[in-house]
């Protein structure tokens, strides 16, 4: 994998632990993640995966340890806040606007480069709040053009498949132009062919756009292709930290994820 | 087939950005919603005081219906104190005009922003609470603000209530039904305007994007508590200009006016227009005030032949209102509006509507 592109660290997560009650979901998790990286997660069901995603983006607050992004502390911040620092995110149960069309959704994922508010949006010809939306709406027509969702744009997201939805969301975390997008299982309940187009808008991300990516994933052929670097959780704890190969070689991650059939893919 | 120049359109093909985000779809809609405003334009020259009386109403109601429809239509969010917040714009623009002597013609924004303080403050409930006991505490601000129109006799006149001037407008004194139904039909449009815009926006997309899934709108940047109390701020801006509105048309202003039946009955208009649609709520406006009249001409046609029967009108139009949410609820729960989005299907299709 060329690792040319990749720069300083980007997020540096240090020692967090999060219990909820006496679960402990997160135990003393570090690790770091570097500018233009394509960073994986794995590790079983309950693992803590999701919720370290949810520490990073800022739905959970953890009782230990700090979360820096660009060096900046943002352990205490509130989602929204990190959103406009440029952490982007999807969700592993979709989490699209459902009454909302497809152009709308991705629309809100320009609000906070958006200026126009309730009085100005109002005034919407007298005060420029329509030439914003305009140019917004262009470029917006940019990223639905690369995840050619174009036939779509204007049905109402709730009435779309499954794999379209998770496109559109993606398109409406792209649409926050992100320095460090958080994906989910990008590709779950997907088929082949849908994963295929998934894993090639993913690889442009990271590659054209420059966006970081940290990457949820259970299909470790996706898994293994993709990263650059991989972390294995199991119990809330890092169990292993390295490029795909070391961690595909690691005795102690094929025990507690992969099985010892080393090709048992788990779905 | 080449196709020229002069070759039927067999659709509405937007070629800009521009065209693709207007309020109104196509442009047949937008005349046909300007020739509306002309008829209405003509109105007072063919009507009599009865019916412009009515289409005041809707007016002033529908200005207030479209806040309620921003805070729980696109907002998500739910108030039972909405009358409250149209009495105190009523009693705000009343007082404002008594007090301080500024022309009513400024009073009335003005009341509107009073009644948006305090629908904000009546909205901070709203960052921590949902559903069943946000409606609980704005039950509470209805009560609250009820028993102020009551006691602050300084503001409202207390139980005697409040004299309001009618608006006069360079020497131009609008008390006639002709003239103070231009003054809110003017106020209908601009408010209206207002309100798509906003809704086209994004502040309206945030607003929406709160209802749908507050979560990801939390990850999306934007702020719930902001938008959540602003919600209520813009509702009760609504509710506050058409109070005033109403004040300044009655002449008199008393608290017993705005009860907790009044709030039920905007919020009536709002489902049965449909909950998230601008146009719905003018609809819906027009269904209740104009229920209880066709109820009253209907009973008088029947009572004709069944005398009697008039002595049980009074309970009839209240079980009306009351038995037309129900049936809109289970018939057609998204209102009248998307009722009007099939009729205009069925027609575009028409013979071939299978």
């Amino acid at each position: 994998m060329a690792e040319s592109g990749i720069g300083d660290v980007i997020l540096n997560v240090d020692d967090i632990t999060l219990s909820f009650g006496g679960v402990k979901a997160l135990r003393n998790v570090s690790l770091d993640v570097r500018e233009n990286e394509m960073f994986s997660i794995i590790g079983p069901n309950g693992a803590g995966k999701t919720s370290l995603l949810n520490c990073i983006s800022g739905r959970y607050h953890p009782q230990q340890g700090r979360i820096r992004f660009d060096g900046t502390d943002v352990t205490r911040l509130r989602p929204n806040r990190r959103c406009e620092m440029g952490i982007g995110r999807t969700f592993q149960n979709l989490a699209l606007y459902d009454h909302m069309s497809v152009l709308d959704n991705i629309m809100v994922g320009r609000h906070h480069h958006l200026r126009n508010n309730f009085f100005t949006g109002s005034l919407y010809w007298l005060t420029g709040a329509r030439r914003e939306e305009l140019d917004h709406r262009a470029q917006v027509e940019d990223i639905i053009d690369f995840l050619e969702i174009a036939h779509i744009r204007k049905s109402v997201a709730g009435t779309l498949s499954y794999g379209l939805r998770k496109r559109v969301e993606l398109a409406r975390a792209v649409a926050l132009r992100p320095r460090l997008i958080l994906l989910d299982e990008p590709m779950a309940g997907m088929n082949h062919e849908e994963k295929e187009d998934m894993a090639r808008y993913i690889v442009d991300l990271n590659e054209e756009w420059g966006i970081t990516v940290i990457m949820i994933e259970h299909d470790m052929g996706v898994v293994m292709d993709l990263s650059h670097r991989v972390v294995v959780l199991d119990f809330g704890e890092v169990i292993a930290d390295g490029a795909p190969e070391t961690i595909m070689a690691n005795p102690r991650v094929r025990e507690a994820y992969l099985g010892e059939d080393s090709d048992a893919e788990v779905a | 087939m080449a196709l020229s120049a002069d070759s039927m359109r067999c659709g509405e093909f937007r070629t800009s950005y521009r065209a693709d985000t207007t309020i109104f779809p196509t442009p047949m809609s937008r005349n046909f919603a300007i020739a509306g405003v002309l008829v209405l334009v003509l109105a007072p020259l063919f009507l009599n005081a009865y019916y412009l009386n009515l289409l005041i109403q809707i007016g002033y109601y529908g200005i207030a219906a479209l806040g309620l429809n921003i805070l729980v239509g696109f907002s998500g969010q739910i108030s039972l104190g909405h009358a409250a917040f149209f009495g105190f714009g009523a009693f705000a623009s009343a007082w404002l005009n008594n007090t301080t002597g500024l022309p009513v013609i400024l009073c009335i924004p003005l009341a509107g922003v009073m009644t948006t303080a305090v629908g904000m403050i009546v909205g901070v409930p709203a960052a921590r609470i949902k559903g069943l006991y946000l409606a609980i505490a704005t039950l509470a601000a209805q009560f609250i603000l009820e028993d102020f129109f009551n006691r602050a006799a300084w503001f409202t006149g207390g139980s005697s209530g409040a004299l309001a001037d009618p608006m006069s407008l360079f020497g131009y004194t609008f008390s006639t039904d002709q003239s103070y139904f231009y003054l809110v039909l003017a106020f209908v449009v601009v408010m209206y305007l207002l309100g798509a815009n906003l809704l086209r926006s994004r502040d309206g997309r945030a607003f929406v994007a709160v209802r749908d899934h507050y979560l990801s709108a939390e990850i999306m940047g934007i702020n719930l508590t902001k938008y959540r109390i602003l919600a209520f701020g813009v509702s009760s801006f609504y509710a506050g200009i058409g109070g005033a509105l109403f004040a300044h048309y009655l002449g008199f202003v008393s608290a017993e006016g705005f009860t907790i039946l009044l709030s039920i009955q905007f919020l009536g208009m709002i489902i049965i227009g449909g909950l998230g649609s601008v146009m719905g709520t003018l609809m819906g406006t027009a269904f209740m005030v104009l229920l209880p009249e066709v109820m009253d001409g209907t009973a008088g046609v029947v009572s004709q032949f069944f005398p009697g029967f008039s002595q049980g009108l009074a309970y009839l139009k209240e079980m009306a209102v009351g038995l037309a949410i129900v049936l809109f609820l289970i018939f057609e729960p998204d209102g009248l509006a998307h009722r009007w989005k099939l009729i205009k299907a069925y027609w575009k299709l028409y013979p071939f509507s299978y």
